[in-house]
């Protein structure tokens, strides 16, 4: 099969379900709709496999499959074509969107079952896979632009899926308009690079970037990039934009999994890693990333610290996690990133997934101070979201430790880096490890505190097979990138896979100094301690003694009540932003339009009005003064004439 | 001859004199009275005024056209006084009332 | 004789409809004939010439002669679109209106097929006379279309637009009759066809108001401004919307408002370079606070249709801005975005008259959860939403998206604010679609003695011709901009010394033979 086919295959074929599915929305059947759309996202990532298997077949230098389907604007100097690439960074990309994607699908397929529009929602999930591989494959920015929104439009569709509930509506709204933030600052961004380099296509700007820095602000490439990542924060939830994901948790829970967990909010740090060239020649550009990734990592895992959802905690989590990826972006460990990207999107994939599976088996019940105990009740989704615990707050094997570890590393290490950031990153894994705990402890341990009428039951097997898969990626998914002091002291000494892989596409930053390996060793030495004791802090006060949380929360006060207000950020931008835009809408509607344009007009109109009345009054109808005017007219005439 | 030498002393200027004391006088029936009738006789007698100044120019000048155009204006001014006093008479039929101020219907 | 049968067809179809003797097949009759001068108008398009910026097709004779004044029909790359516009969405409003209009059939339909020769016309004539001819001749019909067809304030909406726009293009007369003394003076002969206007050099002072050029560009200028509607003028626009019947609300949006822009590009920019370059930053200006106002106006509308009416104002806005970038980007996105709000705009009209034939209300607050009882319905509106907040891979984006372009290059700070047009649209459409088809069933939705039917097969004939073009023009623009591309390259980059010729004619002037050849040129370029 040429690559054409394969590429026209491994993009179209979501599609190809989206239509089928789209075009019979009103039946009920899950096991036909899922199988439909499973089928056509595991087509997608066999295909997606088949070429990276031929990408790895090149010489490590021209690993790039690109493929061109037809011109789609082409306009003076603007010229964008339909082209998808493979390469390096995408094909790890397409292989975790498509594998976790089908994964996900599985598991809907159990999920959705009793719902009636089930068919409608495999159409939109089909579609957002659809739009994720544009934005991932995409050969140039407008391309990732179209999967950029389009992902966006799916968001919306999803999250507001049970749309006669008011609340998930306006939260689908919200998730849309707040991206739609993002998405203009990012047009912005492209509009900078396209008068700068002229082109929109990723290799050709990242070969055109010139080699040294820029160190203002106003120079284009600095605005440029700083465009994109304003356009990052919407997608990926940063601040100030992340305010619509935890909203997103309205949505169906595997929806969640994917689209706001594992694949759809990474696309952020996605695009900066495509342009890490760029983004690297514009250190000011770099140095807000790291630090709105850091505040971001910090703030999200306080707010997780006091969350009772158990979906809303994790959202909080996929927030903080993705400051992780930003700071790592920041301080020029794209590839850390890339790698964290990967970790985060089967750790967070299984939890959500699990979570799900929870809320499956309470009936509905999301709330995890009616949980607690249910280690017994479901024995398989405990064992997995144990491992996707273990994961997430960075316990050695497993995945999360990696590529945590390392991008705490690097944002000490790297010359773009500093300790403050490492320090940001340490805190936010003290409380991640914090705030899981408690939410295992909460859910799975101790006493059970549900109703008895409840009876949790563990969930069909169709969905424990992806926790299964998952579990197995979150537990060894991390070996890919094993750190060189570490691979030292192994038996083989296996080399940094992931390192090597992505050598000819990530810029490393310049200066970078050998250091000693002690440095290292101690530095993840401190954060697995800092976490470990956290966990164990976390598992005292809510397993052994539960009446703890709340006399410290009371003893905070005013200090708990912000942070489990979320800070006030949406009520700050509700009376900052929505209400006065708002009001002054209408009374520019009332003020403007209705009384100042409209009432001159009148005014204008009067004026004619009022001239003609007057000459009205020398119509009377008196035939006699009629005459006289014809006297006088001809008087006057004839003076006129006579005495010219 | 006497009477001729009579006549030769009243000269154009009489009788354009007298013609503009006629028109005069029906101009201020028209713009007074309040009568249609009176109207419409004193708008024969500007017309008539001006035939009495035409008649004089003809006669001064040599030239027939003036007499000329006092038939045309005879015959104008019988049209005009028939239909005219065919409406008058069909409004007093309807109305009865012949003064022109009760007919304000042209007013704007 | 192509030219003149798809102008003048529609005129003679209106005269068979007056004396057809049936009144039920009055209908039929009209969809077919619209279905055939949209055939026409594909005979047009399929010899239509993409390789050249002359004018092709030109029928041209004498009419005034002591004036200069001829019966002067031309088509170049930038009226083709708007012509196809014109002749596409008329069988659709035809059938969209089926059951609209109930009384007075035959005076309706009759209006609307004078209303499309004046529509034509104006986009073909390239005399300026018969130009203005046709302009107040498109007044006339939609006139009666709102005042007698219309809803409840229909009078005063009909007496508002028809004066409003008369306003404006009395002064474009005047400007036409000085210009054509103009070419007396400078060429030997009156003439007031559009080439020769193109040759006089008027002279332009900066910075002083009153002197030829800025006074006659303003004449123009405003006419056309008022037509757009941009804004401060934009206030006959929404009365006129919702007091039209649905057909009348389609045409207006979708191609009357378009004559306005295309008057711009036609007329003022080409007749008076340095004049629309100096006033340039007052257009940008009022474009986008166009923009940004209209958005934001529209957001707080509680009648569907009123929303929709400013959401014009807003996407009018965006076309204005790009039209005065003279960059390429800037032109071929207001030229495409023309097309796009025909398009989108034009068929959330004709989808809100049909939620009105079914409900007899407009009004947000009364709807509600419709999305779980019309579900056609929904889709349908929701890629028309899509369309009109421009998503990618739908039509708009490509318009806003050039016109964005076009707008940052040529001046960034405008399109930072216009950038905001992007996020506010998105905003008043989907808090519009989330009140009327998300959450709650409404109380006209709810009513059980009356249940809503979803779309008819009529209605998804009307729906679905709008739905494919949303994409097509979406997802393959060089289709539509290749066509135009050759006119386009030439008003941008002559856009001082700007001529036209008529294709196949030799007696090229020394200056426009040079325009030819630079436009040759960039299109080899291409």
């Amino acid at each position: 099969m040429s690559q054409q086919t394969l590429m026209a295959i491994l993009i179209f074929a979501p599609l190809v379900g989206f239509f089928i599915n789209g075009f019979r929305y009103k039946k009920h059947s899950a096991e036909v709709a899922g199988t439909i759309a499973t089928g056509a996202a595991v087509i997608s990532f066999i295909s997606a496999l088949l070429m990276v298997i031929d990408l790895i077949g090149l010489p490590a230098e021209e690993r790039r499959i690109s493929v061109q389907f037809f011109d789609w604007i082409t306009i003076e100097k603007l010229k964008v074509v339909a082209g998808f690439t493979i390469d390096q960074i995408s094909a790890i990309m397409v292989l975790v969107v498509t594998g976790v994607g089908s994964l996900i699908h599985l598991f809907s397929i159990g999920y959705m079952h009793h719902d009636e529009g089930v068919a409608k929602y495999f159409a939109y999930l089909n579609l957002f896979l659809f739009n994720m591989l544009l934005l991932i494959l995409g050969d140039n920015l407008l391309v990732m632009f179209v999967g950029w929104e389009g992902v966006g439009l799916c968001s919306y569709l999803l999250i507001g899926f049970w749309f006669t509930d008011k609340q998930k509506a306006t939260a689908g709204m919200k998730a849309f308009i707040t991206n739609r933030v993002g998405d203009a600052a990012f047009l912005l961004g492209m509009f900078v690079l396209f008068l700068t380099f002229g082109t929109l296509n990723f290799q050709e700007i990242n070969h055109l970037v010139p080699l040294t820095s820029e160190l203002t602000w106003l120079a284009p490439i600095t605005m440029g990039t700083l465009f994109l990542f304003i356009g990052a924060t919407g997608k990926s939830a940063q601040i100030p934009l992340y305010v619509w994901l935890p909203d997103a948790m309205a949505g169906p829970t595997p929806v969640s999994a994917l689209i706001h967990a594992a694949t759809m909010v990474t696309a952020g740090v996605y695009m900066i890693v495509r342009l890490n060239p760029l983004f690297m020649a514009a250190p000011n550009t770099m140095m807000i990333i790291a630090t709105i990734g850091g505040l971001t990592a910090v703030m999200a895992a306080s707010i997780g610290l006091t969350q009772w959802d158990i979906k809303k905690v994790l959202a909080y989590s996929t927030v903080s996690q993705l400051g992780y990826m930003f700071l790592a972006c920041g301080v020029g460990a794209f590839g850390a990133a890339l790698f964290h990207l990967m970790t985060h999107a089967f750790f967070k994939a299984l939890m959500f997934l699990g979570s799900g599976s929870v809320i499956h088996a309470m009936h509905e019940e999301q709330d995890i101070r009616k949980m607690g105990g249910l280690k017994k009740y479901l024995p398989h989704t405990y064992l997995t979201f144990l491992i996707g615990w273990l994961a997430i707050i960075g316990v050695p094997p497993f995945a999360g430790f990696f590529s945590k570890d390392e991008i705490l590393w690097q944002a000490f290490h790297s010359p773009r880096g500093h300790w403050v950031f490492w320090a940001m990153g340490a805190l936010g894994a003290v409380m991640t490890a914090f705030y899981m705990t408690r939410l295992m402890a909460l859910t799975f341990w101790g006493e059970s505190r549900f109703s008895k009428k409840i009876h949790p039951h563990e969930s069909p097997m169709i969905m424990l097979i992806p926790l299964f898969v998952l579990a197995i990626l979150s537990a060894i998914g991390g070996w890919i990138g094993i750190p060189h002091v570490i691979s030292e002291i192994l038996p083989g000494q296996p080399g940094n896979f992931l390192e090597t892989w992505l050598e000819p596409m990530i810029k490393t930053v310049p200066g970078t100094e050998h250091a000693e390996p002690s440095l290292e060793w101690g530095l993840m030495g401190i954060s697995v301690m800092l976490a470990a004791i956290s966990a164990m802090t976390a598992y005292h006060f809510y397993v052994k003694d539960p009446s703890k949380p709340k006399k410290i929360a009371a003893s905070l006060g005013k200090l708990y009540d912000v942070v489990y207000n979320k800070y006030y950020v949406d009520e700050g931008y509700f009376c900052g932003i929505i209400n006065p835009l708002v009001r002054l809408s209408k009374g520019i509607w009332f003020y403007i339009d209705v009384n100042f344009i409209d009432k001159t007009t009148y005014v204008i109109s009067d004026l004619v009005r009022g001239s003609g009345l007057f000459v009205r009054g020398i119509q009377n109808g008196n035939i006699q003064q009629y005459a006289m005017y014809i006297g006088l007219g001809v008087v006057a005439t004839m003076t006129y004439v006579l005495m010219r | 001859m006497q009477n001729s030498e009579l006549i030769g002393e009243i000269g154009l200027t009489h009788y354009l004199i007298l013609s503009a004391l006629l028109f005069v006088a029906g101009m201020a029936g028209v713009l007074l009275r309040r009568n249609a009738i009176v109207i419409l006789m004193s708008v024969e007698l500007m017309l008539n005024a001006v035939n009495l100044s035409f008649v004089a120019f003809s006669h001064y000048l040599g030239q027939m056209d003036g007499q000329v155009m006092v038939f045309f204006v005879m015959t104008i001014a019988a049209a005009e006084v028939s239909v005219g006093l065919a409406i008058l008479v069909s409004i007093f039929k309807r109305y009865k009332e012949i003064n022109v101020r009760f007919f304000e219907h042209l007013k704007g | 004789m192509i030219l003149s049968a798809v102008t003048f067809l529609p005129l003679i179809f209106a005269l068979a409809l007056a004396f057809w003797p049936n009144e039920r097949t009055l209908r039929h009759l009209a969809l077919g004939f619209a279905v055939i001068e949209f055939l026409a108008s594909l005979a047009m398009l399929a010899q239509f010439d993409s390789s050249t910026a002359a004018l092709q097709m030109v029928e041209k004779f004498p009419w005034i002669e002591r004036f200069g004044i001829s019966y002067f029909l031309g088509l170049d790359g930038l009226s083709l679109w708007l012509v196809l516009l014109t002749t596409f969405i008329m069988p659709i409003v035809l059938l969209g209106a089926w059951n609209a209009i109930e009384n007075r059939v035959k005076g309706f339909l009759i209006s609307v097929f004078v209303l499309q020769t004046a529509m034509i016309g104006t986009f073909l004539a390239m005399d300026a006379i018969f130009f203005y001819l046709f302009w107040e001749l498109s007044l006339v019909p939609m006139y009666f279309m709102i005042g007698i067809w219309g809803g409840q304030r229909r009078i005063y909406a009909t007496v508002k637009f028809f004066i409003y726009t008369m306003f404006g293009s009395v002064l474009m007369l005047i400007a036409i009759i000085y210009l054509m003394f103009l070419t007396q003076e400078t060429l030997g002969t009156m003439s007031a066809s559009i080439l020769d206007f193109y040759k006089l050099k008027i002279p332009f002072v900066g910075g002083q108001f009153f002197t030829l050029q800025t006074l006659l560009f303003f004449a123009f200028a405003l006419a056309f401004a008022i037509k757009v509607p941009v804004f401060p003028f934009h206030t006959w626009l929404p009365d006129a919307h919702v007091e039209a019947p649905t057909p009348g609300s389609v045409i207006l949006a979708g191609v009357m408002l378009k004559m306005g822009t295309y008057g711009f590009m036609r007329w003022t920019i080409p007749l008076f370079p340095e004049a629309s370059e100096y006033w340039a930053w007052l257009f940008m200006t009022v474009g986008v606070v166009g923009i940004v106002y209209g958005a934001l106006v529209a957001m707080v509308q509680p009648d569907i249709k009123k929303l929709v009416a400013y959401s014009s104002v807003s996407h009018m806005g965006y076309i204005l801005l790009g039209l005065f970038t003279f960059n390429h980007f800037g032109m071929s996105g207001s030229l495409y975005q023309m097309l796009n709000h025909g398009v989108s705009t034009g068929a959330l009209f004709l989808l809100v008259g049909m939620i009105y034939e079914r409900t007899h209300s407009r009004e947000i607050s009364k709807y509600g959860g419709l999305a779980s009882v019309l579900p056609l319905f929904t889709i349908a509106f929701f890629v028309i939403t899509l369309s009109s907040i421009a998503v990618p891979m739908t039509n708009g984006f490509i318009g806003e998206f050039l016109i964005l372009l076009g707008s940052f290059k040529a001046e960034p700070a405008f399109a930072y604010v216009a950038v905001t047009g992007v996020i506010l649209g998105a905003v008043y459409m989907l808090w519009m679609f989330k009140r009327v088809f998300f959450g709650e069933k409404g109380e006209l939705v709810k009513d059980e003695h009356h249940p809503l039917h979803d779309l008819s097969l009529r209605e998804l004939c009307v729906l679905a011709p709008m739905v494919l073009m949303v994409f097509w023009m979406g997802l393959f623009p060089n289709q539509f901009l290749d066509l135009s591309k050759a006119s386009i390259d030439h008003l941008v980059n002559d856009r001082t010394n700007y001529q036209l010729v008529i294709k196949g004619q030799n007696d090229l002037g020394p200056e426009t033979k040079t325009a030819a050849i630079s436009t040759q040129k960039t299109g080899d370029a291409q």
